[in-house]
């Protein structure tokens, strides 16, 4: 890193008004001014329209193995993605992708 | 989503927040660590690292600014991808328009400052089930949610930034993001019009990987909302 100490601190406070100025957007000013219902209807679909297109890279190509695809984290997604469907419960769906993650990692040396 | 199902009045909307909050402190501690560790070793000072998790307050985006800090990316540059990451939330922030609209302008400051994905999913899951609420049941609900989640996200960004670079690689601290957001996503897949978002999502940001950071994600997502929208309608025209 070859930036200094003023553009590092420039880079955050840009990003912290920025960031704070996305998130009040329309709470901030549209206040309770009634919304179209086409516009509620489509953001129902948010979070299911966001998060999966921010996972799958992820899943495919993760950082930590220099985007190489990575059969033991595809599994770990598998299994927290049909533990959650199943029990309907991010919690279990986390804690079995961390336990299936941790396990194929932990067997990966041996095969 | 773990909702609780008792009723509760105003007084305790904060508690009932607070205790649907609780199970992301298994999310939040080990993603803030990685935040602290990953800054330090990328030459970040205690204060710079502690700035981005205080006054940023949004681990992928700060993640994002982080990976093309390291690569020395054009400061516009790593402002614009960091920024793309969060606009995400501009439709959380319309989504809890309906809900919390009315509330006054500092209740609405609050919750933008504190708006990030465990939040705000929780909450608006809890508003949906539950149109009863009053508005300032569901402030108090919200700041319930954020109550666990915040300070240990900034305590252990901090407890990361200590620990340095000690941490072990084969930690895989990195995959507990996406298994965190695959976690989330499942029970959320509760109709057809939401697994086709879903789908949509998917396959867009996968063709459009090749375009400047959050770029790709934020056109998927657009693409995907249009898509369940149209499902839901043509639906409910079937019937």
């Amino acid at each position: 890193m070859t930036y200094t100490t003023g553009e590092i601190w420039l880079t955050i406070g840009v990003l912290a008004i920025g960031t704070f100025l996305i998130r009040f957007s329309f709470l901030g000013l549209i206040g309770d001014r009634p919304m179209p219902a086409i516009v509620l209807r489509l953001l129902r679909f948010t979070p299911v329209a966001v998060l999966p297109g921010m996972v799958a890279p992820l899943v495919l190509w993760p950082a930590a193995t220099g985007g190489t695809p990575d059969p033991v984290r595809m599994i770990a997604a598998a299994a927290t993605m049909g533990i959650a469907l199943w029990t309907r419960n991010v919690l279990w769906g986390i804690i079995g992708g961390a336990a299936t993650l941790y396990a194929g990692l932990a067997i990966t040396p041996f095969l | 989503m773990t909702v609780s199902t008792a009723k509760a009045p105003a007084r305790n909307a904060f508690w009932a927040g607070f205790r649907d909050g609780l199970p992301f402190i298994f999310v939040v501690i080990p993603f803030s660590m990685l935040f602290g560790v990953v800054a330090t070793d990328a030459g970040l000072t205690l204060a710079q690292a502690m700035g981005f998790t205080v006054l940023v307050i949004a681990g992928a985006a700060q993640f994002a600014a982080l990976q093309m800090m390291m690569e020395n990316a054009a400061l516009p540059l790593v402002m614009l991808a960091a920024l793309a990451v969060n606009l995400r939330m501009a439709m959380y922030s319309a989504s809890l328009v309906p809900y919390l609209g009315a509330a006054p302008l500092w209740k609405r400051a609050l919750v933008a400052y504190l708006n990030f994905d465990q939040t705000y999913l929780t909450s608006i899951t809890r508003y949906e089930a539950r149109p009863e609420m009053s508005v300032s049941q569901r402030f108090l609900y919200f700041m319930g949610v954020a109550a666990p989640i915040t300070p240990l996200w900034y305590g252990m960004t901090l407890l990361g930034i200590l620990l340095g670079s000690s941490v072990p690689d084969n930690w895989a601290l990195d995959f507990i993001l996406p298994i965190t957001f695959l976690a989330m996503v499942g029970p959320m897949l509760k109709s057809l019009a939401h697994l086709a978002a879903a789908a949509v999502s998917v396959v867009v940001a996968l063709l459009l990987i090749g375009l400047p950071s959050g770029t790709g994600l934020l056109i998927a997502a657009g693409a995907a909302m249009v898509t369940g929208a149209a499902v839901e309608t043509w639906q409910e025209r079937r019937q």
